[in-house]
Formats: C-alpha cells, sequence, structure tokens
C-alpha cells in the first residue's frame, strides 16, 4: 500500500521520537560509565561526556581494593543465595496448597484472607523495626532475608501459574501411589519451571536491590549489603577516600569522589544488568500471569 | 460412616496444611505482630514494656499534628505522588501508542530494551546517577552552559526539586508500562482494523476509534491500581537526593517518620503517622480494588 506524505512525515517524526527517548535512557549510563573511565582531572574540568578522557582504569583499581566494597558485595551475595532460597521454599510450599480447590484444602479462603491482608495493611515502619529489635535480629543476616522471607505478591504469581498446570498429571501420579510431596516435587515443579523461573528472578532482583532494610538493621556499617553501603557513598562521596593511604596513593592521585562513586555505581549494577536479559523474557509473561484469575 | 470419611478426608488434607505452616507462622511473626505494634501510637512505648505500654490515647497525634512542616508533608506527597501517576500513565500510554506505529520488529523490540532498563535498577544506583549528571559540574549543566544558561543547582533548589523528583521516577519507570500497554495493544482484534479500512477509516481515525478504545480497560485498571499510591510519594528516591535545603517541597510523609522515628528514636510519634498513612491507604487500596473489579472485572486471586 502506498503512504500518503502525511503518513511519511508521521513515521519520520515518530522514529526521531522514539529513538531521541531511547537515547536519553541509555546516554545517562554512557556519561556515568565514561566519568568512571576517565581521570580525576578530566572529570574536574567537566569536559566528559560520552567518551572517556585521559582513559584510565584507577577507580576500578581503586574499587578493587577497597576492603569496604568487597566485603558489602560478598554480604549481598550471600544475601541473595540465603534470602532467595528461603523464598522459594516458601512460596512453593504456599502456593502450592492454596492452588488446590475448596474442596481439597480445607478453610482455603481463611489462609487466602490470611495472606492477602498483609498486601492490603501492615504495621510500618516502626513497628516491624522494633519486632526485628525485640527477636534480637539486629545486626544479624537475618535481619534481611527473614522479614520479607514470603513475599505475597509474588507467591500469588506462582500460585496462578500451579492453577494452570494440567490436573490430570498430579492425578496420575496420585492414583499411582505418589503422596503430596512426591507429586509436588517430581510433577508439578518441574512442568512450572518458567514460572519458577520468574518469582526466582524477581526474588534475585528485589534481594540485590535492597537498601534500606540494611541501612536501619545493621548498626555497623561493617555489615551493609552493597546497596546500603553505596546508599552511603551516594550521600556523602567525599567518605570513600578517608581510607589510610599506604599503597594507594598513587592510584589516589587519579581517583576523586565522582570517578570512584561512578565505578562503583557501576559495578553495582553490573549484576543486574548481567540477569536482565533473562529478567526481560520472563517479565511481560509474568506480569501477564499475576493477572490471570483463578 | 460421614464421619468416617471426613476424618480420612482430612487425614489425606494434612500434608497441604503442613506445607502452609512455614508460610503462617513466618507471616505471623513479620506481618501480624508489627500489625498489632501500630498500638504503641496510642501508648508512652517504653523498650522494657514493649507493645503493652502505658495507654495515652490520642496524645500523639495531636502532638504529630502540631509539629512544625508536618501538615506541609502531607501536601509535598499528594502533589509529588499525585504528579507521579498522573505521568506514569500519559506517558507510558503515549509511547505504547507511538511504539505501535512502527513496523520494524527489531527496531521495536530494541527500544523497549533500552526503555525497560532503568525499572530494574534500585534507587540507590539511579541516585547516584541523578547527582552524578545533575552536579554543577555534570553533564546536564555542561549542556546548558552551551546554550549560555548559568548552572541550575537541580537537587538544592526547592522550586527545581520535586520537578526533578517527577520526572526522574517517570524516567525510571514508563518503559515497564509502556511493556504492558504495548501487550494490550496487540490483543486487539485485527479484524477491527481491516474493517475499517474498509470503510474507508483513516490511520487517525483508526486509532481514535478502534485502539484507544481497544486498550481502555488496562488504562483504566492499571490507574485504579496505582490509586493506593496516593500517598506514596516515593520514599526510596526522595530519601537519596534531598537535603534540608528542600524541605520546604521536597519532604513527605515516608521521609518525616523515618527522621522522627529512626533518627530521633520517637517511637510512639512517628507510629501515629504511620497509622494515618496505612490508614488512608487502606481505604484507597480497597475502594482501588472494589472500582477495578466492577470497572475492568480484575480480580488479584
Amino acid at each position: 500500500m502506498k503512504k500518503s506524505m502525511g503518513q511519511k512525515i508521521f513515521l519520520a517524526f515518530n522514529y526521531a521520537f522514539l529513538s531521541l527517548a531511547g537515547l536519553l535512557c541509555l546516554l545517562p549510563f554512557i556519561n556515568l560509565l565514561a566519568v568512571s573511565l576517565s581521570s580525576s582531572s578530566a572529570v574536574a574540568a567537566g569536559s566528559v561526556s560520552f567518551v572517556p578522557k585521559e582513559f584510565t582504569l584507577s577507580s576500578y583499581q581503586f574499587v578493587l581494593h577497597s576492603s569496604k566494597f568487597i566485603t558489602a558485595f560478598f554480604i549481598s551475595l550471600k544475601r541473595v543465595l540465603l534470602g532467595v532460597g528461603l523464598n522459594m521454599i516458601l512460596m512453593i510450599c504456599t502456593a502450592y496448597p492454596l492452588s488446590k480447590g475448596k474442596k481439597q484444602l480445607f478453610a482455603k479462603p481463611v489462609y487466602t484472607w490470611y495472606f492477602v491482608i498483609t498486601m492490603l495493611i501492615g504495621g510500618g515502619l516502626i513497628p516491624t523495626y522494633l519486632v526485628i529489635v525485640k527477636l534480637r535480629l539486629i545486626d544479624t543476616i537475618w535481619s534481611l532475608v527473614l522479614p520479607g522471607a514470603l513475599p505475597v505478591y509474588n507467591m500469588i504469581i506462582l500460585m496462578n501459574f500451579f492453577k494452570s498446570t494440567p490436573e490430570e498429571l498430579e492425578e496420575a501420579a496420585q492414583i499411582d501411589g505418589a503422596g503430596v510431596w512426591t507429586t509436588l516435587w517430581k510433577v508439578v515443579l518441574p512442568i512450572s519451571k518458567p514460572g519458577l523461573a520468574t518469582v526466582a528472578l524477581f526474588c534475585i532482583v528485589s534481594h540485590w536491590n535492597s537498601w534500606f532494610d540494611g541501612l536501619i538493621y545493621m548498626n555497623n556499617p561493617r555489615h551493609y549489603p552493597l546497596q546500603s553501603y553505596l546508599q552511603t557513598l551516594v550521600i556523602n562521596p567525599e567518605q570513600m577516600l578517608r581510607i589510610s593511604g599506604g599503597d594507594y596513593t598513587k592510584i589516589l592521585a587519579m581517583v576523586n569522589a565522582r570517578t570512584g562513586r561512578a565505578a562503583q555505581l557501576f559495578l553495582g549494577a553490573l549484576p543486574i544488568l548481567m540477569v536482565y536479559p533473562f529478567l526481560q523474557k520472563y517479565f511481560s509473561g509474568g506480569l501477564l500471569m499475576g493477572s490471570v484469575k483463578g | 460412616m460421614k464421619k468416617k470419611n471426613m476424618a480420612e478426608k482430612l487425614k489425606r488434607q494434612l500434608p497441604l496444611h503442613l506445607m502452609l505452616l512455614p508460610g503462617v507462622i513466618f507471616t505471623f511473626l513479620f506481618a501480624y505482630i508489627p500489625l498489632y505494634g501500630i498500638i504503641i501510637a496510642f501508648e508512652d512505648y517504653n523498650p522494657l514494656m514493649g507493645f503493652s505500654s502505658p495507654w495515652v490515647g490520642l496524645k500523639h497525634f495531636r502532638y504529630v499534628f502540631g509539629l512544625p512542616g508536618f501538615v506541609n508533608t502531607i501536601r509535598n506527597t499528594l502533589y509529588i505522588a499525585v504528579c507521579k501517576m498522573a505521568g506514569g500513565i500519559v506517558v507510558p500510554v503515549t509511547f505504547a501508542l507511538l511504539l505501535n506505529e512502527v513496523a520494524n520488529k527489531t527496531y521495536k523490540r530494541g527500544l523497549q530494551t533500552l526503555i525497560y532498563l532503568p525499572n530494574f535498577l534500585s534507587w540507590v544506583i539511579v541516585a547516584g546517577l541523578l547527582l552524578d549528571i545533575l552536579s554543577a559540574d555534570g553533564i546536564v549543566n555542561t549542556v546548558l552552559g552551551f546554550a549560555g544558561i548559568e548552572p541550575i543547582f537541580f537537587l538544592g533548589d526547592k522550586t527545581w526539586f520535586p520537578i526533578v523528583m517527577i520526572l526522574s521516577d517517570i524516567w525510571k519507570g514508563f518503559g515497564f508500562g509502556t511493556v504492558v500497554y504495548l501487550a494490550a495493544l496487540t490483543g486487539i482484534d485485527p479484524t477491527l482494523y481491516e474493517a475499517a479500512k474498509v470503510d474507508g477509516a483513516k490511520r487517525w481515525k483508526q486509532t481514535l476509534y478502534i485502539t484507544l478504545p481497544g486498550i481502555a480497560p488496562t488504562v483504566i485498571l492499571m490507574s485504579v491500581l496505582s490509586l493506593g499510591n496516593v500517598l506514596n510519594a516515593g520514599f526510596d528516591q526522595i530519601y537519596n537526593l534531598y537535603s534540608p535545603l528542600v524541605y520546604e517541597t521536597g519532604d513527605i510523609i515516608d521521609t518525616f517518620v523515618y527522621r522522627l522515628g529512626i533518627e530521633q528514636a520517637q517511637y510512639s510519634p512517628a507510629a501515629a503517622v504511620g497509622i494515618f498513612k496505612s490508614g488512608v491507604s487502606f481505604v484507597l487500596i480497597v475502594l482501588a480494588y472494589y472500582l477495578a473489579d466492577k470497572l475492568a472485572d480484575y480480580h488479584i486471586f
């Protein structure tokens, strides 16, 4: 079909506008990367745009020498492994029974409301904090993984996924004498891999990105996960340069608060950038899954 | 006979109930006990006595509402949150409509990937990014300098601060909404467009009479579901970017509670603000779900 003049103009304008918006999402990150790869003097002169000036890896060398960054990075890693593991166990154990019909699970509506109410109303910051204090979880990794151990929204997504799996397979297994646990482990979970992957990715991102709980539940900054540590850095970039000199002096000559911060922010975002392709694949699917009616 | 049946049924169900037990316990510990803990808003909290401290009624509510600046935080919260909600609908819908006109699949997918990315980064990272590009010697002021504009102190200026908050929030989140609306657009029956073409309707008319009504339910649904956020102006974002310089226009309820409760350890007054906020939010969320059910036939479970 031939396009009219008006349509051509519209399309040209449309492509231009959309590309501009795309650039607007990409350029800040390129700028940050360029800053992290430039020398401190070039950055201070304000001449760094999207290409590194006086290219140097000093900022990254500095970060990898910084024990605070490394410690925080490993705390975050530990948190993700422990937290997501716990999330998965609790979500599966909760979502599976709730995916059953009213006849198969006595008091199902009571259970469902018990969990859903917590999405609608909560105690808020202060009472939650006081409970964590009372349970003596302050300054332990458990304060980061136990309070959100059962993410209800993700659990509902998983529940809807379980509901959509064919009932016949489970019935066949049960006729063959498999108990509830065997059926779940050998039949339901293997066919639910896409659903499990979706919620697992959500949980990984959420644990990796959490910073506020680390900030309030850890009295000792040495126990901060990476995002909490980065938060203190964002608020006060100068503090990271206050490390007892020694053999850093040579590196420090090339680093300032801005380049050092840029390098650490970039490294902090890197794991997310690495799982991003998988996220994209599952995310819109998971989103629609959540709205499937029961 | 019937009794035996019942007992047998329960026995068969037992593993399912056992499976639910850990979730029930965790939820009780970390959701229901804190929920009960809001009672300290009506008490003079004493660490030794915990949640059964001496009852003082509405004392802390009166105190908090009398604090200088508190009513101002409500106004700031409403202003920032409502602007974010409005922008968070208009911008993604516009983008989805424009992106839908693009025929090149690779371009379409590539652009979605790009605009969707900031959504997955934490506000700490994005705040650090904003601090860098908006600083006096950052890229934005450098570009403005070429146009002969004096450097603007975006995050320290009380006029600019809320604007930056609203725009950067829309920037971070619009990719997500765009993907949702694009999914809704692909769900529109293509035969409708063909029928319209046969009737001689131009592209513009097709958009107006087929596309827009086609995604209207999704737009209504997303708007209604965001209603519960009227008092959520975005703690993660504002806490990482604000400073006393911009309290007048940038301080919101959540940052106020944080300073009062965690920094000054005034647990009871902070919990009182918390109750006020969750009370209003609860009413709005219930209303939102009721409306979502009526208008868009949406149920979360």
